[in-house]
Formats: C-alpha cells, sequence, structure tokens
C-alpha cells in the first residue's frame, strides 16, 4: 500500500471534530512518557522497545530517540504485527492484512515497553501479549500510549499515558503522522456514514 | 482491512488477477518469519478444520499442507483415497458429501482427474484448495515459484523463465505458465516433440524443441520431473537418451545468465532431467521452494478459511 492510499484509507468516512493533541502536544506528551519511563527503569540497558504496527512503530522510534537524547543509551526497539492474533480475524469477509515482526534481539529477561498510539477496548494489547509470550519470558511488559480514549472491553491499563481524554464509542480517534507526510497532531472525529 | 480476497476457492491461477497472486505472495513472505521463531506457531486458525483429501500419492504436497495448517493451529487431518472408498465403487459426489459431513473449512484436495476440485466446490460449503488435479493445474506450486523468483530477481518484468521437460502432462508447468504471464515475465518452453501440447503457443509462450536455445541467457530456469509413466507410454525412448538431449548439466546450464537460478518442483531424478551438480550447485534454489511452499500454503490457508462461525469470537 502507498503512503497516500494509507492516508486515504485512514480518513475515510471521518470528519473531524475537534483537535486533542497538536504537534506541539504530541512531542510533550512523548517526552513525558520518556522521563516516566526513565524513571521507573534504573537501568535503561535492560529496556526493549516494542511498536504495534503501523502508529506504534512510528511512536517507539520516536521514544528510541528521546531516550537516546536523555541517556545517550540506544535502546533495541522493534516492531509487531499482531494480526494473526486477533480474535477477530474471522469476523469480516476480508481477511486483515498482515505485516511483519521483526524484534530487536531477544526479550527474554527484558524490560519490554509495548507502545500503541491509542489505546481503546484493549484487545489489541491482548494479542500483542500474546504474541511477545511466544518469543520468551520478558522480565516485565509495561504498556505506552499516546492517547487512552476509555471503554476497555478487557482487563487491561496503560503504565504511560500521553493523554487521557473521554470519548463516545462510535467517535473515532485519528493519529496522523509526519512519516506519513501528515501533520503531526491527533484529532476527535465522527464517523459520517454507519 | 482491505478489500474482501474475491475467491471463495482457490482452484487454479486462472482465475486469479496479477493482484490476487501478488497479495498472497506478499503474505507468504510474511509467514516465512514464523517458521524461523522458536515456537513455530500462531493462534490464527485456532478452531478451524483443514481435510487434506489427497487421492494420488503426494507425501511432500500433503506434508506441506499438514504443517502450514499446524503452525496457523488448525487442526489438519489427512484422508488418502487410495485403498478405501473409489476402489470400493464410491462416486467422487458421495464422497465429497461425506467429507463435508464432518464440517471442514477448507478441503485441500489432490485428484487424478483434472476438474474433480472445481466439481466439488460446485457442491461443497467449505473452502477447496487445489493441491493438483490430473494435467490441469497446481496453483501453490506456481504460487511458490514464483515467489521463490521474486525473493531472487524481485521483479517479474523483463524476466526470462525457461521451463524444460514434459510440459504435456505437468500440472506445474500449466499454472507456472499463467502465473508468470500474468506477473509479466516471458516464458520459454522446451522439450521433446512428444511431450510438448499442440497449440502451446497460444499459452504465450515461446517454444523450443532442443534445450540449448531455451537455456541461452534464461534468468530462470524451471525442470520438471520426467515421470517414468511416459516410458512406459512410448513417448520417450529411455532415460538415458532423455537425459542426453534434455537434462540439465553442468555445461549446458552456463548458456543461461551467470545469475540465472535453477528450480525443480521434486523429488529429482538425479542424472535424468538434472544432474546432481547442477541440482546441488551453486544456482540451485530448490530447497527453498520447499520453504516458499510452506509460506505460500500458510498464505492460503489464512486467506481461504472464512467465512467464520458465529459463535466463540472476541
Amino acid at each position: 500500500m502507498t503512503l497516500e492510499e494509507m492516508r486515504r484509507k485512514k480518513s475515510e468516512g471521518l470528519s473531524q471534530k475537534r483537535r486533542l493533541l497538536d504537534k506541539a502536544g504530541v512531542t510533550r506528551a512523548l517526552k513525558s512518557i520518556a522521563q516516566k519511563i526513565l524513571e521507573r527503569h534504573a537501568d535503561p540497558k535492560k529496556l526493549v522497545l516494542l511498536g504495534i504496527r503501523t502508529g506504534g512503530v512510528f511512536l517507539a522510534g520516536r521514544l528510541r530517540d528521546l531516550l537516546k537524547s536523555m541517556t545517550r543509551i540506544d535502546i533495541p526497539c522493534g516492531a509487531m504485527d499482531i494480526t494473526l492474533y486477533r480474535d477477530d480475524v474471522f469476523t469480516g469477509l476480508s481477511r486483515p492484512e498482515v505485516g511483519p515482526t521483526e524484534l530487536p534481539g531477544t526479550v527474554h529477561g527484558k524490560s519490554v515497553i509495548l507502545i500503541d498510539d491509542v489505546l481503546f477496548t484493549g484487545r489489541t494489547i491482548r494479542a500483542a501479549l500474546e504474541e511477545i509470550m511466544e518469543f520468551g519470558r520478558p522480565h516485565s511488559i509495561q504498556l505506552a500510549v499516546l492517547v487512552d480514549r476509555g471503554h476497555r472491553e478487557l482487563p487491561i491499563q496503560a503504565d504511560f499515558v500521553g493523554l487521557t481524554v473521554e470519548t463516545q464509542r462510535e467517535q473515532v480517534v485519528r493519529v496522523l503522522y509526519h512519516e506519513l507526510g501528515e501533520p503531526d497532531e491527533v484529532l476527535l472525529c465522527e464517523r459520517t456514514k454507519p | 482491512m482491505t478489500a474482501p480476497f474475491p475467491h471463495r476457492h482457490l482452484l487454479g491461477i486462472e482465475p486469479l488477477s496479477k493482484e490476487d497472486l501478488l497479495a498472497i505472495m506478499d503474505l507468504g513472505d510474511r509467514m516465512v518469519e514464523i517458521s524461523e521463531r522458536a515456537i513455530k506457531r500462531v493462534p490464527t486458525l485456532r478452531g478451524k478444520t483443514v481435510l487434506n483429501f489427497f487421492s494420488e500419492a503426494s507425501t511432500r504436497t500433503r506434508t506441506s499442507f499438514e504443517i502450514a495448517g499446524k503452525r496457523l493451529s488448525a487442526d489438519v487431518i489427512n484422508l488418502s483415497e487410495s485403498g478405501s472408498s473409489s476402489e470400493k465403487g464410491e462416486t467422487l459426489l458421495d464422497t465429497a458429501r461425506n467429507l463435508a459431513a464432518m464440517k471442514p473449512d477448507i478441503l485441500v484436495i489432490r485428484h487424478s482427474a483434472s476438474g474433480a476440485p472445481h466439481f466439488l466446490a460446485r457442491h461443497l460449503d467449505c473452502a477447496v484448495v487445489n493441491a493438483g488435479d490430473g494435467m490441469h493445474e497446481h496453483p501453490t506450486q506456481a504460487l511458490l515459484d514464483c515467489a521463490t523468483i521474486r525473493k531472487h530477481k524481485g521483479k517479474f518484468d523483463g524476466l526470462t523463465v525457461s521451463i524444460i521437460g514434459d510440459i504435456t502432462h505437468s500440472r506445474v508447468a500449466r499454472s507456472d505458465i499463467l502465473a508468470l504471464n500474468k506477473l509479466g515475465a516471458r516464458v520459454r518452453v522446451a522439450g521433446p516433440r512428444t511431450l510438448m501440447p499442440i497449440g502451446i503457443e497460444s499459452f504465450g509462450v515461446e517454444v523450443f524443441d532442443r534445450v540449448e536455445p531455451a537455456l541461452k541467457g534464461a534468468d530462470v530456469v524451471m525442470v520438471l520431473r520426467l515421470q517414468k509413466e511416459r516410458m512406459a507410454a512410448g513417448l520417450i525412448p529411455n532415460p538415458r537418451e532423455y537425459s542426453r538431449y534434455f537434462g540439465i548439466n553442468p555445461r549446458n546450464i552456463e548458456l543461461a545468465k551467470p545469475d540465472a537460478i535453477v528450480m525443480h518442483p521434486g523429488p529429482i531424478n538425479r542424472g535424468v532431467e538434472m544432474e546432481p551438480e547442477v541440482a546441488d550447485g551453486k544456482r540451485s534454489v530448490i530447497l527453498e521452494q520447499v520453504t516458499y511452499g510452506l509460506a505460500i500454503r500458510m498464505a492460503v490457508l489464512y486467506l481461504f478459511a472464512g467465512p467464520p462461525p458465529d459463535e466463540g469470537i472476541g
């Protein structure tokens, strides 16, 4: 899929209601997450960052850069595609696209920070936890998200949150990425068609 | 979610578009990684049943489908027809109805009769995957061949692929020709005239009755297996003569491009269609074909395993 197609698909059938974070807000949120991660982890060398495709991978890369500028340590950073672990693969007519999972070496004994853009039902995180466990036994797994929008369907909470926002179930939280040629921002949108 | 994959069954390459082929191959590329993990399994097809129904002996294709299903957590059941239903006089339709009553999600079928999978697809509720039907098609073989070629060459446009051997009786050749044409490669075929179908030019291939000109400048050399039955039928005099005129050896393979790859669907008759020095040589990608075979079959099972049961979601 080209970047243009990805952008178009993401905005299809949505109308913007309000901006939750602008570019400066996104940067502030990520800086605050990076600081909190360092406060909780005395030994950053044990850390591994794992971004969930697609948005989480961009955020993981930015967190890695922030953490490097704060500690001068290169923290291993990988990407996870949780499609094959989803609980709704066969609920629709189409099969979801599968992307590669690329782990930066072992997770065994590591302190894994799982990174996603929006925490919603918690089902993606459930799938990601199952996938990580298949690669080894991490010392711990913590969750960092840019936005927590509520409406959990599973007992899952984030350890590091950029922004907590109340939303309605049918609304959509869109995160835009400069990595996709978009302005860095987070929007709350309404669906224009059912 | 992508657009729905527009096919309920995988009956052949013929009904698929270039985009369909690329979608399956892309998914296959992703599946390779799962087999490299310490725990070689994902839970995707939990609760799905894959029935491998093979009426012709084929250890490796059946095993490949079986492992593919298991790596995706499906329940895989193998049934071989030989010595059972058909010999006892059961018709294919009766066999099929019995299989359907076992409620599989996917029926993988290998059958000596061309069109058997199409017949079953019309009469069964589950998805039907053709694992080779008579002299007709073998779509997963073509997909794995194309995936292997793409891995090495990165593209299909401008590639010359030479298929050498028994073109008439080869469902592998037919599916490969169809797939490679759709993907934009140039296809040459070479073999004895007794094993070359009349009108093969209409498939959009260049036809040679000698192997050397077909090899010249080729990017990919696909060597087909010579079946022993062809000698019994008097189509070729003997294996030694076949080998002399159509066998791929360390000398004639040099006519291909320096970076040409050599492929074979297996099992190889060493010393007949291919010399051991070529099969084990630096150009050979035969074992990679096996790796991609598994990955492509995982991709196919994933794509065709729907529709879902109503219960047990979430």
